[in-house]
């Protein structure tokens, strides 16, 4: 590298470098670490802060502590199913055989889950699982496995910086050669050499207004990929997670754990009515969560709904000390935003924004995307999930495909060289973040953030149809317009104006690549529901929509998924 | 529409003032939901930290009406509307812009502590009533408010020798883990400065996660450090032994 580079930027060299570092990226960072390389993370809150923290209800894994019955097949059975088959078998099948161990594992690192009567991880129903099969901590699991995974992490020595964002993924020819960032406290600018780069930035839902995701959620990891020149995968399976809050209008979106309901909370609407009896009265309110977002929407659309929009959901019967016990986040949050006692009555949901089960398209054994050295994991990563995630499979995906990623990661930056670094690239990218600090009274990035979460809101919501989704794709060129005149007043010292500026463009990427799959798939299928095509079309159920960018436009194609193997086909035979 | 009065503190390590900000007020608003829409409308670089807006991150503490508080649980309608909302960032942290602390210290005490290592040879098996305790530490969001309350840190910035109540309460997590088998005793004397804690309880006060700081976590604490290091019969046994633990 050249002495002037060395100058101009403050540079870090790792053999790994994770982005994000929620469950996938710690658990990366920890593996990598474990095979001998030496690791960075970044990530673009304080550590401990990540999306993860805020998961509550459980992590499943087929342990078979409660129900004895329970083993990898049939949990591979719901996820495939609930996932509308569309899922990658293989992913499904080792996140299904992977998962027990790895919880062994968090528990051997200090993890304390509730327990059994007789001293082992208690398990709890949750929405399309055969089996109870969520082992969890009250409703804050999400808290226990990220303190766990941190400590464990810090302690094996990564060094992790944070509050620093990604701008760019570094190219040295067809691979991958490492990141250029900015330090969010002083918006200086920093470059990490990498053999490997494992993206777990998690997901998108800031592209809604209604959503549970906190403000790091803005496709970036996905977008970087896509750049970059990686495949993204089923971009149109975004899921509304049924249960968000929907009173007072400032806490609207905040999710409400379906562990509620897991504990046997009951949806009703405001005649009364049990309404889940119509939609799947088989498992009622434990049915999958695109069906109950469905059909809490429904409801309200059809003059149902509560006072404020939503549905009622209650857990009152149960007794007081137990909810209390079993869920003390949702008995505050209620309590202190919404002045609702929930041990004594119902308290009002509708859909929020929740999940993307689209992301970068990755290889199932070792999370590698189609860019040699780039790895994805977690939320950013698709496949696993298919048209529909079940609750309680995304923790344990974070552990299964981190764990995956950062052995893979690891393995590659032992068998390459160090890369080339382009001083051209780093120009480039740095002069266009600061692009916005050139102009004068452009564009508000608030107003362009709001608009585009309009947009998605009334167009690429639950429900879509191919007039909205030509529109939505007609306003985010329009945006895209507005982001190129965007302006930020102030220094760039801690400046969240130009972070959402930038973080933007990522927005923008993820929309439009939504939206395009929206399109195309002329069928419903699990999370993605066409009024003008309403039921599941078979020809459909054998591909998935893949999106590459061609020079700077974005190119849709379809593939076939791949073949089930038989003695899989022969498990997802099985009724049960 | 009501209307609040927000002062809010703008500046750096060096320099700031308290700057007015005239904010819509809806129903059930928090005063983190009041800074975002100074964000948004009326001051797009304000520094604020946030995540997830739902009490379980810990991100967006800071001082409110003189009170250290999660923004997004202080409920506007929780505060007199006919004066200003006084909105500073936490003291015992160095600011960095605005309402954004250097809350770095933190992590480096954190570092000190040995993690969880289990008994060797141990049954993995225990029960709900072992850990009952241990979770209640485990709660811990990080916001780092009893950190900021904390004397020994915001008046007399102890902080190289004194760790402060929320690594108390994460060493009290692992010595009470029903397999851990480390002692971090000496290390509490030492090192993490327990002795200085005089047990005032301020810690406890502002805790959102309603974890009794100083009863569960801190007095036990201490308890283990004076049976270890000044009960007679263990000073006599640690003498025949040669042990330092």
């Amino acid at each position: 590298m050249s002495a002037p580079l060395a100058d101009r930027f403050e540079t870090h060299e790792h053999d790994v470098l994770v982005i994000g570092a929620g469950g996938a990226g710690l658990r990366a960072a920890i593996e990598a670490l474990a095979q001998g390389v030496s690791v960075g993370v970044v990530c673009k809150s304080l550590l401990g802060k990540a999306h993860t923290v805020m998961a509550e209800g459980g992590i499943a894994a087929a342990m078979a502590n409660v129900d004895p019955a329970d083993n990898w097949r049939t949990h591979f059975r719901d996820t495939m199913r609930g996932g509308k088959m569309l899922n990658n078998w293989r992913m499904a099948q080792l996140h299904a055989q992977e998962a027990p161990a790895r919880i062994h594992e968090l528990e051997q690192w200090g993890a304390l889950f509730d327990r059994t009567e007789n001293g082992q991880i208690l398990q709890r129903a949750f929405g399309g699982h055969t089996f109870r099969r969520l082992c969890h901590v009250g409703d804050r699991t999400g808290l226990e496995m990220i303190r766990t995974l941190q400590d464990r992490g810090v302690h094996m020595g990564f060094d992790v910086y944070m509050e620093c964002t990604v701008v760019q993924l570094l190219k040295d020819g067809p691979r991958i050669a490492g990141a250029i960032a900015y330090w969010r406290e002083q918006g200086r600018f920093v470059v990490f050499k990498a053999k490997s780069v494992v993206i777990a930035t998690g997901g998108i839902g800031k592209a809604w207004p209604i959503t549970s995701n906190s403000w790091e959620y803005t496709g970036d990891g996905m977008a970087l990929a896509y750049e970059a020149g990686a495949d993204l995968l089923d971009m149109e399976f975004v899921q509304f997670h049924p249960t968000g809050m929907v009173w007072p209008p400032g806490v609207q979106g905040i999710l409400v754990t379906e562990a509620v309901r897991g504990e046997g909370g009951i949806l009703r609407n405001k005649l009364g009515e049990r309404f889940m009896e119509k939609y799947d009265p088989k498992r009622m309110e434990l049915s999958t969560r695109d069906v109950v977002a469905r059909s809490i929407y429904i409801e309200v659309r059809e003059g149902r709904g509560t006072e404020h929009g939503g549905a009622f959901l209650d857990i009152s019967h149960k007794p007081a000390e137990y909810v209390k016990r079993k869920l003390p986040s949702m008995y505050h949050q209620f309590k202190e935003l919404a002045d609702v006692d929930i041990t004594k009555g119902p308290m009002e949901v509708g859909p929020t924004c929740h999940y993307m089960m689209g992301g970068i398209r990755v290889d199932a054994e070792t999370a590698q995307s189609t860019v040699p050295g780039l790895f994805a994991a977690g939320e950013a990563a698709a496949g696993l999930h298919g048209a529909n995630r079940l609750g309680g499979n995304s923790l344990s995906d974070l552990l299964v495909f981190g764990r995956r990623a950062g052995f893979a990661a690891a393995e590659h930056a032992k068998k390459v060289s160090s890369p080339a670094m382009d001083p051209a690239q780093l120009d480039r990218a740095e002069k266009e973040a600061l692009e916005p600090f050139q102009r004068k009274d452009g564009e508000n990035p608030y107003a362009i953030h709001r608009d585009l979460q309009t947009t998605m809101q009334n167009l690429v919501g639950i429900f879509r149809n191919r007039d909205d989704v030509h529109r939505a794709l007609g306003a985010l060129q329009k945006f895209r317009q507005r982001l190129a005149r965007v302006s930020v007043e102030g220094s760039r010292m801690f400046n969240p104006g130009w972070h959402l500026a930038l973080e933007l463009k990522s927005l923008l990427t993820v929309s439009e690549a939504v939206a395009r799959s929206v399109l195309v798939r002329e069928e419903s299928r699990g999370a993605h529901s066409r009024i003008d095509f309403p039921n599941l079309d078979p020809a459909w159920g054998s591909k998935n929509n893949i999106i590459r960018r061609e020079g700077a436009a974005m190119a849709l194609r379809q593939e076939a998924l791949p073949d089930l193997p038989a003695e899989l086909k022969q498990i997802l035979a099985e009724e049960k | 529409m009501a209307e609040a009065r927000l002062q809010v503190f703008r500046g750096d390590a060096n320099s700031g003032q308290a700057v007015d900000y005239k904010v819509p007020v809806a129903p059930g608003m928090v005063v983190l939901d009041a800074l975002h829409y100074i964000q948004g409308h009326l001051s797009p670089d304000l520094a604020v930290r946030w995540n997830c807006k739902a009490g379980k991150c810990g991100s967006c503490s800071a001082e409110v009406n003189g009170r250290p508080r999660l923004t997004c649980k202080t409920r506007m309608d929780s505060l007199p509307l006919d004066q200003p909302i006084v909105i500073r960032p936490m003291k015992s942290f160095p600011v960095i812009k605005d309402l954004v602390t250097d809350v770095s210290w933190n992590y480096k005490v954190n570092k000190k502590i040995p993690p969880f290592q289990p008994r060797p040879g141990v049954e993995w098996k225990f029960f709900q009533e072992d850990v009952d305790r241990v979770q209640e530490f485990r709660k811990c969001i990080e916001c780092f408010l009893c950190q900021n309350v904390c004397h020994v840190l915001r008046e007399h910035d102890k902080h190289e020798e004194f760790a402060g109540p929320r690594f108390f309460v994460r060493v009290a997590g692992l010595e009470m883990h029903p397999l851990d088998g480390v002692s971090r005793t000496k290390l509490l004397r030492d090192e993490l400065g327990l002795g200085l804690c005089n047990i005032t309880k301020c810690c406890t006060e502002v805790c959102p996660e309603e974890i009794r700081i100083t009863d569960n976590a801190i007095i036990p604490l201490k308890e283990r450090v004076v049976d270890q290091f000044y009960d007679p019969l263990h000073w006599l046994v640690r003498k025949i032994r040669g042990a330092a633990e």
